[in-house]
């Protein structure tokens, strides 16, 4: 295939979200989860989609994956047009979404296999890297039942960064977990970012976690689902969850927050 | 180890107090056999071949009616989860036929066959199939959506993601159909060996249906026996690789 000549004024960012509606039907009738949704990302650039639950948040995110289409609007991954599931784009789920008929290294494995011109020892090889990588090399051999929460988490991080997406998409990955571990896993995922050189687009309804991970912070409103405000942080790296200029900026995106969220007559639907 | 020991004992002792009994005339009767009747009937019987060679012929009608149920049920069972119009056909022929006793084919079988090879295996089909194919489907409609999400954002699709993801995460369902698929053959054959005589092979249930005729209790007891071992046995060497697996992947209790 003749991918052209390069297409003039290609934009210069990793993803582009261009005007993307997304409605679902429901027994109660239609509801709109995401209207009209515009955004840039730039690569190598970290951002955090905050907001109430139901916002759409993780609809955006399924789109952006391409495990879903959007009804209107497009979205462009590296100047190409997103029409379905791609290594290049990995998601990571709240749930570790692991296999349990697979031991660690398997499920490191599975998407390793699906993507060609790998020898098997190189594959094997590319697993141990990244479960060094996420601190569970003395955990290759275990199975999925007998890891904690955030140890099934870090092998779904793995997981997702074995095929070396650009891309790397997170639905509130670390909410099932409890404070400690998820707050080692800020330190790491950071650090990762850092060395492995990703763009990450990170769903939460946490807004400190938002402001401890995200260069910018995107706040959504539901009902319809729509980009409400966009807050850059600026904040050096790497940041701690505790500290009191983070907190700072928190107190300031969630007051953003409750103002969006009063509810505004015309736009309360049930 | 123990509590093996202790099982032992429990039998040992069991056999020892009837053996007592039969002897001291507490229990005087022709209908029940001493238990060293039942050794003595092993002995000639492993002699004469006659147990032996209706074992094999019974296990080969069992294996291959089996293997066929599974070999059928498995890829219709993943065909009637991925289907609604065969869910809603097949799927209910499947319900209504599972619920009939499978000695109940044995009279259609006979017409449709006669007294042949092909009535046994037509009647062990049905008493297996259906529950495999059932349970397989049960299994791929309890699979979490979100593994073939996951799989899905790895670059899995169409067919690998059939046999990659959803078989493999309904697996704990496919063998308990396996087994249940298992027992009903097992049972379905006993019936129709009892019910049809054919000159083909002799299998247990023949031999038990003339220990009957002979009224030698000894037999009738004997080849009871057996079949219970063969039962115990095919159930241990089949499905406990399974098990064991599934025991040591998912964390699931060993039964
Ligand atoms: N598959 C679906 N079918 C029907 N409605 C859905 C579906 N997925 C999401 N929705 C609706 O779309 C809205 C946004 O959902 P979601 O993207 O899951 O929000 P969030 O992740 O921000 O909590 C919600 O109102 C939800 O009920
Ligand atoms: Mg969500």
């Amino acid at each position: 295939m003749n991918p052209g000549p390069p297409i003039e004024n290609a934009p210069p960012e990793k993803l582009v979200i261009d005007q993307v509606t997304k409605r679902f039907k429901t027994s109660r009738g239609s509801v709109t989860a995401l209207d009209r949704i515009s955004l840039n990302i730039r690569e190598g650039e970290f951002v955090c989609l905050v907001g109430p639950s139901g916002c759409g948040k993780s609809t955006l995110l399924n789109i952006i994956a391409g495990l879903e289409m959007p009804d209107e609007g497009e979205v462009h991954a590296d100047g190409r047009r997103v029409a379905g599931p791609g290594s290049e784009r990995m998601m990571m789920f709240q749930e570790s979404a692991l296999f349990p008929w697979l031991d660690v290294l398997g499920n490191v494995l599975f998407g390793l296999k699906l993507k060609p011109g790998l020898k098997p020892k190189e594959r094997v090889e590319m697993a141990r890297f990244y479960l060094t990588l996420v601190g569970l090399e003395k955990f290759i051999h275990a199975n999925v039942h007998e890891l904690s929460g955030g140890m099934k988490q870090r092998v779904a991080l793995a997981r997702a960064l074995a095929p070396n997406p650009r891309l790397l998409l997170m639905d509130e990955p670390f909410a099932a977990l409890d404070a400690m571990t998820r707050e080692q896993l800020y330190g790491d995922i950071q650090e990762i970012w850092m060395k492995r050189n990703k763009t990450i687009v990170f769903v939460t309804h946490n807004v400190r976690e938002a402001v401890c991970l995200g260069d910018r912070v995107i706040l959504f409103s539901p009902h319809p689902g729509r980009v409400q405000e966009q807050f850059e942080i600026k904040l050096p790296r790497p940041r701690d969850i505790n500290s009191v200029d983070l907190a700072s900026h928190a107190t300031l995106i969630m007051k953003a927050l409750k103002r969006h969220l009063k509810p505004d007559p015309a736009e309360v639907q049930e | 180890m123990k509590r093996a020991a202790f099982s032992i004992g429990f039998f040992l002792l069991l056999v020892l107090a009837w053996e007592c009994a039969i002897r001291s005339k507490v229990w005087d009767s022709p209908l029940i056999p001493a238990p060293s009747d039942v050794v003595r009937y092993f002995m000639a019987s492993i002699e004469d071949r006659t147990l032996l060679d209706a074992s094999w012929v019974t296990l080969k009608r069992l294996l291959l009616g089996y293997l066929v149920s599974v070999a059928a049920g498995l890829p219709l069972g993943l065909l009637n989860a991925r289907f609604q119009f065969l869910r809603d056909t097949l799927g209910l022929v499947a319900l209504g036929i599972q619920t009939l006793p499978s000695v109940c084919w044995a009279p259609l079988a006979l017409i449709w066959f006669g007294q042949t090879e092909s009535a046994m295996f037509f009647i062990v089909l049905m008493g297996s199939l259906w529950s495999v194919l059932l349970a397989t489907s049960a299994g791929v409609a309890n699979v979490p959506p979100i593994y073939a999400r996951a799989a899905r954002t790895m670059g899995s699709q169409g067919l690998h993601t059939w046999y990659a993801v959803v078989l493999p995460a309904s697996l704990p369902f496919i063998v308990s159909g396996m087994k249940q698929g298992w027992a009903f053959a097992w049972r379905s054959l006993m019936a129709a060996e009892i019910y049809i005589t054919i000159m083909t092979g002799f299998g247990l249930g023949h031999l038990l249906h003339y220990g009957r005729e002979l009224h030698d209790m000894a037999a009738v007891v004997g080849i009871m026996l057996v079949i219970v071992v063969i039962g115990l046995l095919a159930d241990k060497i089949m499905f406990s690789p399974f098990e064991n697996f599934m025991h040591r992947r998912w964390g699931t209790a060993r039964k």
